[in-house]
């Protein structure tokens, strides 16, 4: 059965079984984009590095298939973040929300499924801003995830208010009985005036295949302020595409850090679109990776009105046969003059086995803007490496301190005390075996 | 304390140092002169174990030990330090972190504990003293955006921190005014002992003003050609370094 027949099967089960659902025409559309375009192949250009379709070829439990009866709360331990007693709990397990799992401490914050939103007062942003991130994507892979949206979450914070713990979200995939496919679905509001930090991971148990194909699309009102740390140091047998779209309605400041550390295949893509003017973005990644694993950032800045401003730090240490691939994007609408936007992307080789494909790509349409980009792959500097060793430091101590200073100026870009400093001891622990 | 003897070495087929003999007993210090491309830099990047440079022939010990056979950092272990010429900028690393690190690795290497937290702090606010540099410039990244002064400084700081048994200080001086030059060369001088060497790698005779040298030996053309006493170097100022090369021929 080829795949688009195979998804064909699943999704008529599931349509069938809720024809009153508002989201119905939504996935109707996403699957008919779907059955257009397929799944990705490096023939798309804006695939060329990464091959997901092979994935296909295997027998994948879908969502649909697998009840998670079997998982527990405690089997989140090995995986927990730190401050994860204080925080708000979303637990998504093979791509569902589980309510059971997961922990509401904020007042501010309201945690339903996207279903339950599509039907309530929430409906018109559900509307509005659900599947907005297609527009940036016309692949198949984000139509999947659409057309498949079930048991999605909605998450709302209240105008006016900071919501006063973090959130944390887990995307655990249970591959111990087979292959797994998920895609776990978010829409996120940030009312006015509001401020949240959201925090989020990948986590696979089990030995199978784990396939994670995630959509989180996140709308941030007039003067709210929104963080995101995304922090993806899953197993070697996870493939992850995550699809982060953070769509500034209002005057707002987003701050989004992408820091992966391993998995065996990694797709980010981070898309941030600004649609009023004096909105500020700033995105930042890390990845850092070894053996055979891969990494792809693709990201957006998407200028569509006046007087943003965009700052775009990525970094990469690349040890072993591993490759990886940074793809950025700058759109600058014609009506977006006095736009600011910068990006850099610097890559260090550890081996000769290592590879990295770095790309910017600007689209300029106004003629009052200030943009620049730069993007370097080189090896670890011989002479720093001197310096270091003249001072009797020994080569693999001086070689993990000169890769941590080069990742600091992105950890520095993590806000929270707590998730900085637990990051740093990944990256340090994980430097030293290189 | 150090001996060097007839090397010889270069880099990619070209010769650059032709046969240097040179001894260093404890508590001396030398200067060594020379004109740009004398070799005097290769001199010190061999000294503290720089890869780029090949060894071709002759011999160095330090205390008994074959210098030669010995990693950077192992030379570092022993008790060597080199004052860069240009010292590197490296983002990321400030210079307390740089030294703890420096500090603990080379007591390790000598079979030394740890120094406590306690102890590294006060050991660092003795040295910051002795070449006038504040906290602030420390917890800085390494040389990063730091002037030619700071630099040097830092470099001197560094070495009040290891406490070496030989220093040696490529150009130390080079790029900086006359004030930079007096706290760089005040901190060295704080740092003279009757147990540990000198050895000064120095264009021009103005830092000499400041660290008096015992010795100074003329370097031309990847040999010692000239050795004497401070007088030399005042010689050469006056005369430029054209009289070495018309007493050569």
């Amino acid at each position: 059965m080829d795949t688009i027949t195979y998804f064909k099967d699943r999704f008529e089960k599931l349509q069938g079984q809720q024809l009153d659902s508002r989201l119905k025409s939504l996935r109707d559309d996403a699957f008919s984009a779907f059955e257009q375009t397929g799944i990705p192949t490096v023939k798309h250009e804006e695939w060329k590095y990464t091959r997901i379709n092979d994935f296909f070829n295997k027998d994948y439990h879908f969502t649909t298939d697998l009840k998670e009866q079997q998982f527990r709360s405690a089997e989140l331990q090995p995986f927990l973040l730190p401050g994860h007693e204080n925080a708000n709990i979303i637990v998504f397990v093979n791509g569902h929300y589980h309510a059971e799992h997961s922990v509401l401490r904020s007042e501010e914050l309201e945690i339903i499924s996207l279903e339950a939103a599509a039907h309530n007062q929430y409906a018109g942003i559900v509307e509005k801003h659900l599947g907005h991130s297609a527009d940036y994507h016309k692949d198949g892979i984000n139509a999947l995830n659409t057309a498949f949206i079930q048991e999605g979450v909605f998450i709302h914070i209240q105008k006016g208010k900071t919501v006063n713990h973090p959130v944390y979200i887990y995307n655990v995939t249970d591959a111990r009985s087979g292959n797994i496919f998920a895609q776990p679905r978010a829409l996120v509001h940030v009312g006015e005036n509001a401020q949240v930090e959201i925090l989020e991971t990948f986590a696979t148990i089990g030995a199978d295949e784990s396939f994670t194909n995630q959509v989180f699309e996140i709308a941030v009102e007039e003067n709210a302020v929104l963080s995101l740390y995304k922090i993806q140091n899953d197993a070697a047998n996870s493939t992850i595409v995550s699809t982060t779209h953070v769509h500034q309605i209002g005057k707002s400041v987003a701050n989004v850090v992408t820091i992966s550390l391993s998995g065996g295949l990694v797709r980010n893509n981070l898309n941030m679109v600004m649609s009023a003017p004096y909105c500020e973005a700033n995105l930042s990644g890390l990845y850092l990776q070894s053996g055979h694993t891969h990494v792809d950032n693709h990201t957006v800045v998407d200028n569509r009105q006046p007087n943003c401003l965009s700052n775009e730090l990525y970094k990469g240490i690349m040890n072993g046969h591993a490759t990886g691939v940074f793809n950025g994007k700058i759109f600058v609408r014609q009506i977006a003059q006095k736009t600011n936007a910068y990006q850099t992307n610097k890559n260090i080789l550890l081996s000769g086995n290592a590879t990295v494909n770095t790309k910017p790509q600007l689209e300029i349409f106004a003629d009052d803007v200030k943009c620049s980009h730069g993007c370097t792959v080189g090896r670890l500097d011989e002479e720093a490496l001197f310096y270091l060793k003249s001072r009797g430091i020994s080569e693999a101590t001086a070689r993990s301190l000169l890769l941590h200073g080069f990742a600091l100026d992105v950890l520095e870009k993590i806000g929270s005390e707590d998730v900085r400093q637990y990051v740093n001891k990944l990256v340090t622990a994980s430097l030293n075996l290189g | 304390m150090l001996s060097i003897k007839d090397l010889r070495a270069g880099i990619e087929e070209r010769e650059i140092l032709k046969g240097i003999n040179l001894d260093i007993k404890p508590g001396e210090v030398h200067a060594i002169m020379g004109p740009n491309g004398s070799g005097k830099s290769t001199l010190a990047s061999v000294l503290a174990g720089k890869q780029d440079y090949e060894v071709t022939g002759g011999s160095v010990t330090f205390e008994g030990k074959d210098l030669l056979e010995l990693a950077p950092e192992e030379r570092a272990g022993e008790g060597i330090f080199l004052s860069f010429q240009y010292p590197v900028e490296i983002p990321g690393l400030s210079t307390t972190n740089f030294m703890k690190t420096a500090v603990n690795e080379i007591r390790k290497y000598r079979g030394q504990d740890e120094l406590d937290a306690v102890s590294f702090l006060k050991k660092m606010k003795e040295k910051m003293a002795l070449v006038e540099i504040d906290q602030s410039m420390l917890s800085r990244s390494l040389n990063e955006g730091f002037s030619g002064g700071e630099k040097k400084r830092n470099e001197i700081f560094q070495m009040a921190m290891l406490e070496p048994k030989l220093a040696i200080l490529d150009e130390t001086d080079s790029g900086l005014d006359i004030d930079a030059i007096r706290i760089v060369a005040n901190g060295v001088n704080k740092l003279r002992t009757p147990e540990n060497g000198i050895l000064v790698i120095t264009h021009y005779q103005r830092l000499l003003d400041y660290i008096i040298p015992d010795f100074v030996h003329v370097l031309y053309n990847g040999r010692i050609v000239k050795s004497g006493t401070k007088e030399l170097a005042y010689e050469l100022e006056e005369r430029g370094y054209d009289f070495i090369k018309s007493e050569l021929v």
